[in-house]
């Protein structure tokens, strides 16, 4: 194409533009609809994995160890736990701490704090807590834990318990696992369906576009107008439809996100979804104009071609 | 009766080899059709409604293939032209069509200008051609209208000047004066009459007789599909 075949173009897509007012706004509603769609289902994402990983972060196992059990003893095992690649981080209370947590949080309960005042030993053991990077990497971890538990005999077996392997701490944390899993499927799965809805209703409207004009296209035909110099006009229609529905989309979302996003951040104990949107602009704007531009050029590219057979 | 040669000689422009077209439902729009055409005639090509005069000029537009025969234009079978290099060759003939067939969302001046912008002409070739081929169809004052701003005999004459101006050798019209008042028709006639004056070939399909018997220039005469006349210099007999 030379320079002056993409000017002229360019402005016919523009004139087409500005003459078919009605179809136009049509076309861009429609259009932004589908961005909508888009941009609403990387929100919920956003806000899907976030609770996720809180949800994750607040499992963990606990191994409690005897009274008998020495720092150096405690802090090897911290070394060779960390050292794990399953295992994200390793959390060291010493008994005394743990005798501390155990008072204060039965400041109001004098009878067990006389008890224990009467005993005069610390009856507590120091614990290690332990995350994993996964969720599904405990089962590894405590397994890790007992095999050290077994291997040790007689005096050096310093670990009491591991909470792993009661039956309801186990339960909660599979019941999380699954949880997790499931609600990460299932939101892929709806926002697959979503965005193939909104796709097909765009693609669509573009195809009732291009009906509109087939008698157009035959006469352009006839009077010797080659097939592409036909078809970019529409092209540049329809990228202009995206271009002006990404934007008003972006436009749209910011009264919404300033409006929702306090109230998503203390439900969901997430992110704040209007900063988040201000703080990844360039990105949404990339993701919601460019796929308007793309999927305007393409459906109309394609839309055009049934009607070029003559 | 002069009958003209059936078989096309060396100046030959336009030649319908034993062309028939037979639709998937067995109607038969054409049987068995051969003539020429050489450059600088004036053939009407007349016949009651379905006798297949459109589906010959369509043919040679490349909108219809036959089922038998061939079409030659300018020694090129126009059916063995691929789709994507049918528009340099429709570029050589203008077509006049009866219902205009204008681009509803360009003007007049953008009509005219569509063709040569789809020719590959320059912008100064268009601002100097344009005004001039409405001039030559007396809209010079209506250069910037719409066609539905465009009374009939007004889009047609717009519609003459787009399948001019990028001077073809042929002009096909088919049925231009159909939906057209007796002046208007007279005026379409006229112009037509003009431009083979100046040397283009034209093609005219009409059942208008006054048109015909005013012209009196070659007829072809049509009937259920098949050529039954083709006079040198014809009338309206049917």
């Amino acid at each position: 194409m030379s320079l002056v075949t993409i000017k002229r173009v360019i402005r016919a897509g523009f004139l087409d533009f500005w003459r078919n007012g009605f179809v136009s706004l049509a076309s861009i509603l429609v259009m932004t609809v589908t961005l909508f769609v888009v941009g609403t289902t990387i929100f919920a994402g956003v806000i899907l994995t976030t609770t996720l990983a809180q949800l994750r972060d607040k499992a963990d196992i606990n191994v409690y160890f005897t009274t008998t059990a020495s720092e150096d003893q405690i802090l090897a095992l911290k070394q060779t736990v960390e050292a794990q690649p399953q295992v994200q981080s390793v959390e060291y209370v010493s008994a005394d701490d743990t005798l501390a947590a155990f008072r204060a949080r039965h400041q109001n309960d004098q009878l067990t704090l006389q008890a224990l005042d009467e005993l005069g030993t610390n009856p507590l053991g120091a614990v290690l807590n332990i995350k994993a990077k996964d969720i599904s990497q405990y089962d590894a971890i405590a397994n890790f834990l007992r095999q050290q538990q077994d291997a040790a005999t007689g005096n050096t077996n310093i670990i009491d318990k591991i909470n792993y392997f009661d039956a309801s701490h186990r339960a909660a944390l599979d019941k999380l696992q699954t949880i997790t899993a499931s609600s990460q499927r299932l939101g892929l799965i709806i926002v697959i369906i979503l965005i193939l809805t909104t796709l097909a209703i765009s693609f669509n409207t573009f195809r009732l576009i291009i009906y509109v004009s087939r008698d157009e296209i035959q006469v352009m035909r006839l009077v010797g107008a080659g097939q592409l110099y036909i078809r970019a006009p529409f092209v540049v229609e329809g990228m202009l439809y995206g271009l002006i529905a990404g934007l008003l989309t972006l436009l749209l979302f910011y009264p919404l996100t300033y409006y929702l996003g306090r109230a998503t951040a203390d439900f969901f104990g997430g992110v704040n979804i209007f900063n988040y949107y201000l703080l990844h602009f360039p990105l949404f704007f990339l993701i919601i104009v460019g796929t308007g531009v793309v999927l305007g050029a393409i459906a109309s590219f394609l839309a055009v071609r049934r009607y070029l057979r003559i | 009766m002069g009958q003209s040669p059936a078989y096309p000689s060396f100046f030959t422009m336009i030649y319908y080899d034993r062309v028939s077209k037979i639709y998937p439902d067995n109607s038969v729009a054409l049987e068995d059709v051969s003539f020429s055409v050489e450059p600088g005639e004036f053939i009407s090509i007349v016949g009651h409604s379905g006798a297949g005069k459109t589906t010959l000029v369509k043919m040679l537009l490349a909108e219809e293939k036959p089922t038998n025969g061939a079409v030659f234009f300018e020694s090129v079978n126009i059916h063995e032209v691929p789709l994507h290099r049918i528009n340099s060759l429709r570029r050589k003939i203008g077509t006049v069509f009866q219902d205009f067939r204008l681009l509803p969302n360009k003007t007049a001046y953008e009509n005219i200008a569509f063709a040569m912008e789809a020719a590959g002409r320059s912008e100064d070739e268009i601002r100097s051609d344009v005004p001039h081929v409405l001039e030559l169809v007396d809209l010079q004052d209506k250069i910037n209208n719409f066609p539905g701003e465009l009374s009939g005999g007004e889009q047609q004459r717009v519609a003459i000047a787009r399948a001019i101006v990028n001077q073809p050798d042929v002009i096909v019209a088919d049925e231009p004066t159909g939906n057209l008042d007796p002046v208007n028709t007279f005026e379409i006639v006229q112009i037509l009459k003009k431009i083979n004056d100046l040397g283009t070939t034209i093609i005219l399909t009409t059942h208008n007789k006054g048109v015909i018997d005013a012209l009196k220039k070659r007829v072809i005469t049509m009937d259920r599909g098949r050529v039954v006349r083709d006079d040198r210099e014809g009338k309206y007999i049917l």
